[in-house]
């Protein structure tokens, strides 16, 4: 099937629906005083929509995941994160986590969308042909994406603790969900994260064991420190040492330190494949 | 010339004291008794009887202008009650007034407790008793089904159920915002006294299945955990066994605290990962007010439940003009709908006409 269009202009599409959710969200909590749980929801389903066919083109041009620049990170993390959310926030009606995840996809693909540099020439295939490396960078990425959800669950769980300690619950802070299932939740995301990038880590890890690779050392340094801070944060949380607003802040910081972490982890394989054209009909 | 007209007559709290009425109630066989004199009544087509605490009011459709009176009248012989008094607390609207009045009514925007739904529950069963005796017809059936949708979509589009208003369900409110569910929440209420009974009344309400109880008096704790179908707890193990609990509410007459920052560091110390609320509806204060500094400790006082409570009444009250502006748009479409009907010269009194499709008809559910 050929789409219309071309796969930026489908993303561009995505990151304008995600930022529609976020300013209707933004009048209805704002103006009328609720969220705008299902219209929100139908346009973050949209935009979700749209971001899949400009990936899927992206991926059929370059004949993989696409991976292989900033632009692609920061769009496939947005994608993961939305994901999650389409699962959860239908789940769990946590109708405000709509609104932050709209917040959150529409800022990142804005700004990967506004830095033409980050998607310009010399693209890279990061994979070869092997689909192991592949996996392995879809998953840690795809990590990344629940770290975000987990960031947002972590901020709602400051804004109710805040409500509840400053005793201010009217307004929109009467829509947050409960302090204890927000805790679950984070709880449960973190673990999850950690077990998707540790997989992740394992898997590059065979690959990387192999004497014919070259493993570029800072990418490598960076993804295992990540993903160690979150088992470590787990750790914590399990043990009872690092609980409530402290684990909710520590998230935070995982989360900012996993998309940063994004800049340095490029790609950066060994052998480096012809360059393919980074725009696709 | 008289004409048929849609009506409502009777007494709210609005402008009736409580003594008076409580001498204008009536109760369920009265409701029956008086019901079935007034089938009888010439040119009153179809009718309601709504009696709850706040209200006694009589919705009908008539063929002329005195019958509303004439059940007026034979409301007050029935109840022994001074018709000139009467009239001076007397409700009495006609027609698109007495349909936006039927639909405040059920939506909650006239009660007393502004937005509380069990009006709406109180208003369905008034409306399908009359219904099974064949008192309502199509009129009625129309009006009191388009007033209960009416009533839903004035709750649904405006915040006047938002919050609680009362110090107990406010108190019930948080502890959902904490714990989400209740029904795993384990609650002790220290100090057996009328607040704290009704705080605790108002947690098994929403599904707290886990209570116990602890007063000075172990006699008075077992007494009103047996009531409550709760369990008793010595009072002297309050501190020691703190931490097997979710949410504490302390309603004691004690002169000091009894509830030390110590203890309930104590406590927390040994369920650092559960969050611990605790309601202190008492004067002098039971609970040290330090705790409130504590991590996953929620402390709330009377002050703050009663400043939460009134905010909330004050959000609600300024969604009634919306909920009016809704009300009002409704009875209108309602009136240009059944206006024809009512308007229609009389056959019978409501105990001889036959029961039409429409009022055998199942009001639709909540």
């Amino acid at each position: 099937m050929t789409l219309p269009f071309t796969d930026r202009t489908w993303l561009w599409l995505a990151a304008a629906l995600y930022l529609a959710g976020f300013i209707l969200g933004s009048i209805a909590l704002f103006k009328r005083g609720r969220p705008a749980g299902a219209a929100t929801y139908a346009l973050i389903l949209l935009g979700y929509l749209a971001q899949l066919a400009g990936l899927g083109l992206r991926g059929r041009a370059v004949g993989g995941c696409p991976l292989g620049n900033p632009f692609e990170l920061y769009q496939f993390t947005a994608w993961s994160a939305i994901t999650l959310y389409l699962v959860v926030g239908a789940t769990f009606r946590l109708s405000l986590l709509g609104y932050f995840t709209a917040c959150l996809a529409s800022t990142v693909t804005l700004i990967s969308l506004l830095f033409p540099s980050w998607d310009a020439g010399q693209r890279v295939r990061i994979f070869g042909h092997n689909p192991w490396i592949e996996l392995h960078a879809a998953l840690a990425v795809f990590s990344y994406g629940v770290f975000a959800l987990l960031a947002l669950t972590s901020l709602m769980f400051l804004l109710r603790h805040f409500s509840l300690k400053s005793k201010r619950l009217g307004g929109w802070f009467s829509f947050l969900p409960a302090i204890r299932d927000l805790d679950h939740m984070g709880v449960r995301l973190l673990a999850t994260g950690t077990a998707i990038l540790g997989f992740a880590v394992s898997v590059g890890a065979a690959h990387w064991a192999r004497p014919e690779t070259v493993v570029n050392l800072e990418k490598f340094v960076v993804t295992v420190a990540v993903a160690g801070a979150a088992f470590v944060l787990l750790l914590l949380r399990l043990r009872g040492v690092l609980l409530a607003r402290r684990f909710a802040v520590a998230c935070l910081i995982l989360y900012a330190a996993a998309l940063l972490s994004l800049v340095t982890v490029g790609p950066g394989r060994g052998r480096v494949p012809p360059p393919a054209a980074p725009t696709a009909r | 010339m008289s004409t048929g007209n849609i009506f409502v007559i009777g007494a709210t709290h609005h402008r009736t004291p409580i003594e008076v009425r409580e001498r204008l109630a009536l109760d369920e066989d009265g409701t029956t008794a008086l019901r079935d004199q007034l089938a009888n009544l010439a040119g009153l087509r179809e009718f309601t009887v709504v009696s709850t605490c706040n209200r006694i009011e009589f919705y009908g459709v008539a063929a002329s202008d005195d019958v509303a009176e004439q059940v007026g009248g034979a409301f007050c012989r029935w109840q022994n009650f001074d018709p000139a008094e009467f009239a001076r607390f007397q409700l009495d609207l006609r027609n698109e007034a007495a349909l936006q009045h039927l639909v405040e009514v059920a939506a909650g925007l006239d009660s007393q407790m502004l937005g509380e739904t069990e009006i709406f529950g109180q208003m369905k069963q008034a409306y399908a008793s009359a219904q099974a005796a064949g008192h309502t017809g199509p009129v009625l059936n129309r009006a009191f089904q388009k007033a209960f949708q009416a009533a839903k979509q004035v709750r649904t589009q405006t915040a006047i159920t938002m919050g609680q208003v009362s110090v107990a369900n406010v108190a019930v409110e948080l502890a959902g915002t904490i714990f989400g569910g209740l029904a795993d929440a384990r609650i002790l209420l220290l100090g057996a006294g009328e607040i704290g009974e009704k705080t605790a009344k108002a947690f098994q309400s929403r599904g707290a299945a886990s209570l116990t109880v602890a007063s000075r008096r172990l006699v008075r704790a077992m007494e009103l955990a047996t009531t409550l179908g709760a369990s008793a707890l010595p009072y002297e193990q309050r501190e020691a066994r703190l931490a097997e609990f979710d949410i504490v509410v302390c309603a004691t007459s004690a002169p000091d605290i009894i509830l030390p920052r110590a203890a309930v560091q104590a406590a927390m110390a040994r369920r650092p990962d559960r969050p611990l609320f605790l309601i202190d509806q008492a004067l002098p204060r039971d609970i040290d007010p330090t705790v409130a500094e504590l991590e996953n400790v929620f402390l709330y006082n009377l002050d703050d439940l009663a400043r939460i409570a009134q905010e909330n009444l004050a959000a609600r009250e300024a969604e009634t003009l919306k909920g009016r502006a809704i009300a009002g748009e409704k009875a209108r479409a309602l009136w240009q709908q059944i206006a024809a009907q009512v308007t229609v010269p009389s056959a019978a009194p409501a105990s001889e006409r036959p029961r039409t499709s429409d009022a055998a008809s199942i009001p639709e559910s909540r």
